[in-house]
């Protein structure tokens, strides 16, 4: 199938490469840089290659590489989650499953119906879908290394030995998926959580600093679901908007191509503008995609671990309190107030411990997200900015002078006349 | 361009405007929108929105003596002539007009008849003098010029008698109305009437008479039981656009323009209520029946073409067919994916306020807050392409494709008068046949009987044959003629949808730039 990140079809703007840090404002130093190198996409999995340049003490070399894949990274941030060391960080989110199946079931639709159309149609059909193909490889390829990333940068994550053997160990890790069994308990746990959840919200915390947060948490990361969902279908929207012109080129073809009088050449223009009209469009629905809706898609994941945090802290809250309970019963009933001692002082710790770091971690959640979403945001509009400007300009205005001169029309009205002095201006301006 | 022209008495000074202009950009080929060279023509002659052009002959098609000099000619300038926009001026581009006329005398009623008229040659002058009778005719005032505006649908009566009435305002300078303005109020079912009285008396002569706009049921119910929602006011803006367009079809073709039932449409403020269109009615119902025996006989008829000029232009039409049908479905899905994106847009600019509004740094919420109302803006500028997409571009393609069902039709009546030539031959070899079997038997009061049928059989078979060259030659002028508006309606109205296009980037560009700074503010 596709190999690597070759630059295929025309399809992501330059700013991919460097998705690196596109979600998340690292600052990568030279103790522990780790990325992914390569990617492979075999039949239903995906291997990446993960390459790490380090000059700490703990690995065998300073640069090597070993292939990995999706289940392993899970395996990686699943054992962050069930440490309890870790219970004062901010888990980076896992990456979501590459999912190639949409893709792959509209390439093989498309080659069943290679008859029923054009060889044009097919043509371009083929290199669409291509190109969406390769948008959600490179997609899921930055997902993956965001985390591994977000994971060196972490000064307490980054030297957890499990970590350093998925970076090292050159075999496979034989991780294997959950089966249905683990599934089914996994899913029995985050029931359990979710009430646990709810009834340690109840306990309202003495803390200003952790009440602010957690209110604004749970309000944030409901607003940031909703909001990645209508992107989400915005983006598709226009992505299908943009589908269509292309069919409506290929019409206007053929018609061109089939008509005697003059206006064919007039046709044959106006599909080639069409093309090129969709070609723009599915770069904005890709744009608009990848700088809002994939933003805020890891928002909604990073929140939801920031209140997985919010919860372990309550959580450690509540056992600090029962244990003082514990404690007081004990000392009442002078009975085991040895352990109960011990019990409450393990928990005033960890509680303590988590405090601080969660404090400290929320803090940067607040500086990584503004930073994310201004990066973003005006990445954003420097891109629609680009391709209304460029791609229009340059393609769609030239060319209604130009059929116009075919059709011998005029546009004396000065309204028409200021418009198209703007766009020259534009161009002018723009080159 | 203008140089070539004397410019028309009135008006000196714009055409050199627009030399200014047209240096700089080299956009415009040649002429000169005698719009702007006419501010001081009469109302009608300005060009209002909706405005048709005239096309193709002028007051007397009948004129044996202009009769093909005028074709030619407006036949040249139809391609030039624009049709909907005010913007476009009349064009007259490289391509000489033949005989075109126009000198002084017609000048000065050259600007009256501006615009989209077809009067394009009137008022370029190209030296060309020929044609004096012509200028004559051009300066009684006798120009091809109307305009037809279909507007203020009004719903009268309540209930199932319900009805939308709508405005039809008539503004020209031809002679053979009374006035020069005036307005009526007709019925959707009186557009109908038209449409089939029209039809009977012309289509089977080979005229190609625009199709008039389709029935539908479940909206008119909709309007007719009060319901106020988009849907049924979108109904009837849709309604009330097809029915400006087809009378503007309608009045440009030069022999339907002159039939006094048109007039009478037009003019009349009563008009007897064209029972006859229901579907359901005597008549609709007989309709329906002819349809059908149409359908078979047209698997019937084998017609020995003898020139091959119809059946390419049939095999032409044919294909036209299938092509616009399925640009118009990718069409159709364009509009709606646009309406689609244009809910999504708005949903999403709702959801990022709300986010914004969550957001507990400052600068940030106050860039999303911007974002919400950038998005808010763009979902209007999609609703208005959407409107846009549909209908300039949509429309266009379904009236061409009821417009071909039309065309395909009166071929249809010329094999049917063929067919009517052929049997009249052949029932007249039969009657000869019968006459020399009578001679033989000798039997005189027979022999004058059958003499008699075979008079009457010649004539009919003379009067076949007649009628099948005229429906021919009818047929030619009226495919060429068609193929002219074609070319032209579909240049013009696919400029105007890419205009707009256009357009809906420049505003994006500027709403966009007004958000750059706020999102490069966030601290």
């Amino acid at each position: 199938m596709m190999e690597g990140l070759d630059d295929g079809p025309d399809f992501l703007s330059e700013e991919d490469r460097g998705l690196k840090a596109i979600n998340v404002d690292l600052q990568s130093d030279a103790a522990l840089q780790v990325d992914i190198s390569d990617a492979l996409s075999e039949r239903d999995k995906v291997k990446f290659t993960v390459h790490t340049k380090s000059s700490l003490p703990n690995f065998k070399q300073n640069e090597f590489s070993v292939v990995r894949q999706h289940e392993e990274f899970i395996w990686l941030h699943d054992s962050f989650v069930e440490n309890e060391d870790y219970a004062g960080y901010i888990i980076p989110p896992a990456p979501p499953r590459p999912d190639f199946d949409a893709s792959r079931e509209k390439l093989q639709k498309l080659g069943e119906g290679e008859g029923s159309m054009t060889k044009e149609e097919f043509t371009k059909m083929k290199q669409e879908l291509e190109a969406e193909y390769l948008a959600i490889f490179k997609k899921t390829v930055a997902m993956h290394e965001v985390f591994l990333c977000r994971v060196a940068a972490h000064p307490i994550l980054r030297r957890d030995l499990n970590f350093h053997v998925f970076l090292e160990y050159n075999q496979d890790l034989s991780v294997r998926g959950k089966n249905k069994k683990e599934k089914l308990e996994d899913f029995f746990k985050n029931m359990v959580k979710s009430a646990d959840g709810v009834i340690v919200s109840g306990v309202k915390d003495v803390d200003d600093f952790f009440e602010h947060e957690r209110t604004f948490l749970l309000e944030y990361h409901n607003r940031v679901k909703d909001a990645s969902a209508k992107s989400d279908r915005m983006t598709r929207s226009h992505k299908s908007a943009a589908d269509d012109y292309n069919r409506i080129g290929s019409s206007l073809y053929a018609l061109g191509t089939q008509d005697s009088t003059d206006i064919c050449k007039f046709f044959l223009k106006v599909s080639e503008l069409f093309d090129k009209t969709r070609k723009i469009e599915a770069r904005v629905s890709a744009d608009e995609d990848l700088k809002l809706s994939d933003l805020l898609k890891y928002y909604l994941r990073e929140s939801q671990a920031a209140k997985d945090l919010l919860y372990r802290r309550s959580r450690s809250l509540v056992d600090y309190e029962n244990a003082n309970k514990a404690l007081d019963k004990a000392r009442a009933k002078n009975k085991d107030v040895l352990q109960a001692e011990t019990s409450q002082q393990l928990c005033c710790q960890k509680f303590e411990k988590i405090s601080e770091s969660a404090k400290q971690e929320l803090i940067d959640f607040k500086t990584r997200r503004v930073a994310a979403f201004r990066k973003n945001l005006v990445e954003l509009a420097e891109l629609e900015l680009k391709h209304a400007k460029r791609g229009w300009a340059q393609w769609l205005m030239p060319l209604i002078p130009a059929l116009e001169v075919r059709s011998s029309r005029p546009q004396a009205n000065m309204g028409n006349l200021q418009l198209l002095q703007n766009c020259l201006a534009v161009l002018n301006g723009d080159t | 361009m203008a140089a070539e022209r004397e410019p028309p008495p009135l008006g000196d000074g714009k055409p050199t405007d627009f030399e200014d202009l047209e240096d700089g950009e080299d956009l415009f080929t040649s002429t000169v929108s005698t719009l702007e060279s006419s501010p001081s023509s009469p109302e009608p002659a300005s060009l209002p929105a909706e405005d048709i052009s005239a096309n193709s002959n002028g007051p007397k098609p009948t004129e044996v003596v202009l009769d093909d000099d005028r074709e030619d000619l407006f036949a040249e300038a139809t391609e030039e002539v624009s049709l909907d926009s005010p913007e476009r001026e009349p064009i007259l581009s490289s391509e000489p007009s033949p005989a075109v006329t126009p000198v002084t005398p017609t000048t000065l009623i050259a600007p009256r008849i501006e615009s989209k008229s077809m009067s394009a040659p009137v008022i370029f002058d190209r030296s060309r003098e020929e044609v004096q009778e012509n200028i004559e005719e051009e300066a009684n005032g006798d120009i091809f010029d109307i305009e037809i505006g279909v507007s203020d649908p009004e719903k009268v009566g309540d209930g199932m008698n319900a009805y939308m009435a709508y405005r039809v305002t008539t503004k020209t300078s031809l002679s053979m109305f009374s006035k020069s303005e005036f307005s009526v109020k007709r019925r959707f079912s009186d557009f109908l009437g038209l449409h089939s009285k029209l039809a009977s008396k012309y289509l089977h002569v080979g005229y190609i008479v625009p199709p008039a706009p389709e029935k539908s049921i479940v909206g008119m119910t909709k309007v007719k039981v009060g319901k106020e929602d988009s849907s049924s006011t979108e109904f009837v803006e849709k309604r009330r656009a097809a029915l400006e367009r087809y009378l503007q079809r309608t009045v440009k073709h030069p022999t339907l323009l002159q039939d006094p039932d048109l007039r009478q449409f037009l003019e009349s403020s009563e008009l007897p209520r064209a029972v006859n269109t229901q579907a359901l009615s005597g008549a609709g119902i007989l309709r329906m029946v002819n349809k059908a025996a149409d359908a078979v006989n047209k698997m019937t008829i084998k017609m020995n073409e003898s020139d091959a000029w119809f059946e390419e232009k049939q095999q032409q039409f044919e294909n036209l067919d299938q092509q616009l049908r399925k640009l118009h479905v990718s069409v159709e899905a364009l509009v709606c994916h646009r309406k689609e994106l244009s809910a999504n847009t708005a949903a999403f600019a709702k959801s990022a306020a709300m986010l914004g509004n969550s957001e507990d740094h400052t600068a940030l919420s106050r860039a999303l807050s911007q974002l919400a109302e950038v998005e808010e803006k763009i979902d209007q500028l999609h609703q208005e392409q959407a409107f846009a997409d549909f209908y300039m571009f949509s429309e266009l393609l379904s009236d061409y494709i009821r417009l071909i069902a039309a065309v395909k039709g009166v071929f249809d009546h010329r094999m049917k008068c063929w067919q009517k030539w052929e049997d009249a031959q052949i029932t007249l070899l039969k009657k000869r046949e019968a006459e020399a079997k009578m001679m033989v038997a000798n039997k005189p009061d027979k022999i004058q009987q059958a003499k008699n049928e075979i008079r009457e059989w010649e004539a009919k078979v003379q009067q076949g044959e007649r009628d099948f060259e005229q429906i021919s030659k009818t047929i030619r002028k009226e495919v060429g003629r068609f193929e002219k508006e074609r070319v032209k309606d579909f240049k013009t109205v696919i400029i105007k949808y890419l205009e707009s296009l256009v357009q809906t980037q420049q505003q994006l560009i500027k709403y966009w730039e007004a958000f750059l700074p706020e999102a490069k503010a966030i601290a």
